[in-house]
């Protein structure tokens, strides 16, 4: 056990991090290698089967010391370890992360603003770039979505009023019912607690479950797929990596659920629930952006 | 306070590290190694430019060269210093027993070895001539970088998306720590101008890494993919990647160069022995440099054809950041006026600093005015730039910072008289390799290239002869630390180790204790 210093408390060393730090880099290396299927060269030159299995062994490793990393720290905090300064550590850490994920979003929504308020129609010969349009492709026309692209490919826009909005409906109640939760942990209210709780994550997975329903709609009936154009290209970037947020927020709450069948959240000590919570309405206002951004307008 | 808390035994105590001054000093070793092998990289680039024509290697082995070498020195060398010492002595100078998050302090480091591994496997195979490494320029403008790079780019791509966990984490704990840990009565306007200037660096890693992260996500998506951010064909833009990749590489360049700021605010002072002049103008002209530094990225662009008004802008805006920097140049020279001085090490380094920073600061806004850079861009001029603000800038800083805290860290000077040796050898050598680059440049000469027309040679062949001067000249600092920290010698120093040196760093033993301080000190 560290030993608590008069005032400030240090944590211990642990082999996580440096192992974390190793599956890391197989996740990396084995990805790196996975993806260039034959085109590869000198250490690439493969088909990806051994680069699938690295790959597959860094993930495996990544989840395996996520699992005894936060054990430990949870065991920490049960053990009333953690000093109301850590606490606070803990949260700012995780606020500032949110925020690193805000501006990784940033760059995907500033792409798309880019290609649909500048690059296409710029293509279609607005502004000064009339002679772009002129040599390359004289009979290309701006419009968004771009279901028809300069090179000629094709396809259909996702309407925003069917699945889409069905799914930020689910969403947005999903945080609602999450917000009750959090009132009743912190006022104690077990039952209360499980219900909006469980209510919540059956929110999220149904989300995940149309979301695929539509990505299948998409491309096997609408030819929207990733390389049908930028159309494409920003839509599943998009909500692609939206939809991979939300599955880690799902999983973050559905650990806090266990942990609180488990009743190892406490009204005054539940750092863990709240940083879930921020993250799941992080994930819900991106949600909201990109259901006004990529469907609706 | 209970039993005495140490560290693990063996290597354990450095893969396992959860504590400041190891972790720092791991960064600090680790960007001193890539320091070296981007120098070696530099070292074959000048060789290769003594004379016209191809003398070495063949062109696109010289492009690899550039790229690798740009990439080794922004990402491995000068990010990671600059991690180490904030690492080292952002808590000693808050008050504070460690970083706030140790264990997420760890894993920040320990995945830059990894992320560099993946580069260097690419650069490895390269000199075994068995496949390319990127050879795009430490840019990687697509389509360079998408349709034409190498297999070893896929490499590249994860190695980045490492590099960029490895400092969102680092610059999450330190604005944490910064926040969290300053002992009682260290109020915010209270705080070393080194500790600022890393709150707000560490804020603007945050906010732009994940751009990165995003612009190699849209490359990997576009190689493998068929997603089109960066092909007109299917409606993108190959502009889109320079648009997104400067808004993450402009404030990058100020990631590199604010902590350098806060070095020298703190080394000045104490070798003129005066206050530092202007500390609260010192913490708003960083603010806004901080804040301009996200609306000038297009100045790198102003020959891709942007529209008139977004040139202008850009331009305006460009020059407006000079005006805070001028603010922090007029607050160091300031602070000598009329001074004690006493130009140790630490003082010799942070002088020429200011003297040379001030000059990349001229060329920068040279540069700014867009229809002088259409003629510039692309050209040995901007290299020179670069090279002044990050070489005689950042790296000298850095070099400085060590020279004024080594004491502290190890407990035991330095060998004073090869400090001095290294110190002139780097100055000569530094401006015969980086001022004759303006000339050729203004004469056009462009950059990235393996040869030239014949009236750059005689400057050229001057270049690198300032370039192995400055590259031999760095042995010395490595034997320096050698000397000092494995083979221990030199003669023990007091806590406070220069008189002039303010700051609760030198309130504590040399070299410092395990937990730098476990009970918060007192700050009035
Ligand atoms: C007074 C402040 C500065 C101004 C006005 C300025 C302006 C510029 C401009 C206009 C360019 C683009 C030149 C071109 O490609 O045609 C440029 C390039 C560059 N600047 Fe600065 N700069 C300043 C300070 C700095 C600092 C402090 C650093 C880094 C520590 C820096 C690093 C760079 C780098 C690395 C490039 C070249 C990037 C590349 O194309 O590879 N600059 N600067
Ligand atoms: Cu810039």
């Amino acid at each position: 056990m560290a030993e608590k210093t008069t005032h400030y408390y240090v944590p211990e060393q642990s082999p996580w991090p440096f192992i974390t730090a190793i599956s890391l880099f197989l996740v990396a290396f084995g990805a790196a290698n996975f993806i260039q299927q034959n085109s590869g060269s000198g250490i690439a030159a493969n088909d990806g089967t051994s680069g699938s299995y690295i790959l597959a062994l860094g993930i495996a490793g990544i989840v395996i010391m996520m699992f005894v990393w936060f054990r430990d720290t949870i065991k920490e905090s049960l053990a009333n370890m953690n000093s109301a300064q850590m606490d606070r550590s803990y949260r700012m850490g995780m606020m500032w992360f949110i925020f690193s994920e805000v501006m990784f979003f940033g760059a995907f929504f500033g792409a798309l603003f880019y290609v649909r308020i500048l690059a296409v129609p710029w293509l279609g010969g607005a502004g000064e770039e009339a002679m772009t349009h002129e040599l390359l492709w004289p009979d290309f026309q701006a419009m968004w979505p771009l279901t028809l692209t300069p090179g000629g490919a094709t396809t259909e826009a996702m309407p925003a009023w069917g699945l889409p909005f069905l799914n930020t409906v689910l969403l947005v109640t999903s945080s609602i019912t999450l917000t009750i939760a959090h009132h009743a942990l912190v006022a104690g209210q077990r039952n209360k607690l499980l219900i909006s709780l469980f209510l919540t994550l059956v929110l999220g997975f149904a989300f995940l479950f149309f979301q695929v329903e539509e990505y299948v709609h998409a491309y096997t009936e609408m030819g929207l797929t990733l390389d049908a154009g930028i159309y494409g290209s920003t839509f599943f970037m998009l909500t692609g990596f939206h939809g991979m947020h939300v599955t880690i927020g799902a999983t973050m709450l559905t650990i806090m659920f266990l942990r609180a069948l488990k009743g190892n959240l406490t009204p005054d000590n539940h750092f863990a629930f709240e940083a879930s919570a921020w993250y799941w309405h992080f994930v819900d206002v991106v949600w909201l952006f990109l259901f006004v951004c990529v469907y609706w307008l | 306070m209970g039993e005495h808390h140490g560290p693990m035994k063996g290597i354990k105590r450095w893969l396992f590290a959860t504590n400041h001054k190891d972790i720092g000093a791991m960064y600090l070793w680790f960007s001193f190694i890539m320091f070296l092998t981007g120098g070696f990289m530099a070292m074959i680039i000048r060789a290769e430019l003594m004379y016209p024509g191809l003398q070495l290697v063949d062109p696109n082995f010289f492009n690899q060269m550039t790229t690798t070498h740009g990439l080794i020195m922004v990402f491995g060398a000068v990010m990671p210093a600059f991690v180490g010492l904030a690492n080292y002595m952002v808590p000693m100078m808050i008050g504070a027993p460690d970083m706030a998050l140790p264990r997420l302090n760890n894993w920040s480091f320990w995945i830059l070895p990894f992320a560099f591994s993946l580069l260097i496997i690419a650069i490895i195979q390269s000199f075994l001539g068995i496949a390319d490494a990127p050879n795009f320029g430490w840019t990687f403008y697509a389509p360079l970088s998408t349709k034409y790079g190498p297999a070893s780019t896929d490499f590249f791509i994860f190695s980045v998306h490492m590099m960029g966990i490895s400092s969102i984490m680092g610059a999450v704990n330190v604005i944490v720590t910064i926040f969290n840990l300053r002992a009682p009565g260290m109020t915010l306007m209270k705080m070393p101008l080194f500790v600022w200037t890393w709150l707000i660096t560490a804020f603007l890693l945050i906010a732009v890494m994940p751009v990165l992260a995003g612009a190699v996500t849209m490359m990997l998506t576009d190689r493998h993919f068929g997603t089109s951010f960066f092909d007109a064909a299917g409606g993108g833009d190959p502009v889109l990647f320079q648009h997104v990749f400067w808004f993450f590489g402009h404030p990058e360049v100020y990631i590199m160069i604010l902590p350098a700021f806060g070095i020298v605010s703190a080394i000045i002072p104490t070798f003129a022995r005066k206050p530092l002049f202007g500390y609260a103008s010192m913490v708003y002209a960083t603010a806004s440099i901080a804040f301009l530094s996200f609306l000038v990225w297009a100045h790198h662009m102003f020959t891709v054809g942007l529209p008139l008004a977004g040139n202008l802008f850009y331009m305006y805006m460009t020059m407006l950041i000079a005006v805070p920097t001028g603010v922090k140049v007029f607050n160091w020279v300031a602070t000598m006026w009329k001074g004690s001085m006493t130009f140790e090490v630490p003082m010799l380094f942070s002088i020429a600093f200011v003297v040379l920073f001030t000059i990349g600061g001229f060329s920068g806004l040279m540069l700014a005015i867009t229809p002088v850079d259409q003629q510039y861009h692309d050209t040995y001029f901007v290299v020179a730039h670069f090279h002044y603000v990050l070489v005689s800038g950042a790296v000298f800083s850095i070099v400085a910072g060590v020279y004024y805290w080594l004491p502290k860290w190890t407990g035991r000077m330095y060998n004073v008289g090869l400090a001095k040796l290294h110190f002139w050898a780097s100055l000569i050598f530094v401006n015969l390799l980086f001022f004759p680059m303006h000339f050729v440049g203004l004469a056009g000469m462009p950059r990235r290239y393996s040869d030239y027309s014949l009236q750059f040679a005689d400057f050229n062949w001057w270049i690198s002869i300032g370039g192995f001067g400055f590259g031999l000249s760095q042995l010395i600092l490595l034997w320096i630390l050698i000397d000092v920290c494995f083979r221990k010698k030199g003669e023990s120093v007091s806590d406070q180790v220069w008189d002039g040196a303010e700051g609760l760093e030198w309130t504590l033993p040399s070299p410092a204790p395990y937990h730098s301080f476990t009970t918060p000190p007192v700050v009035k």
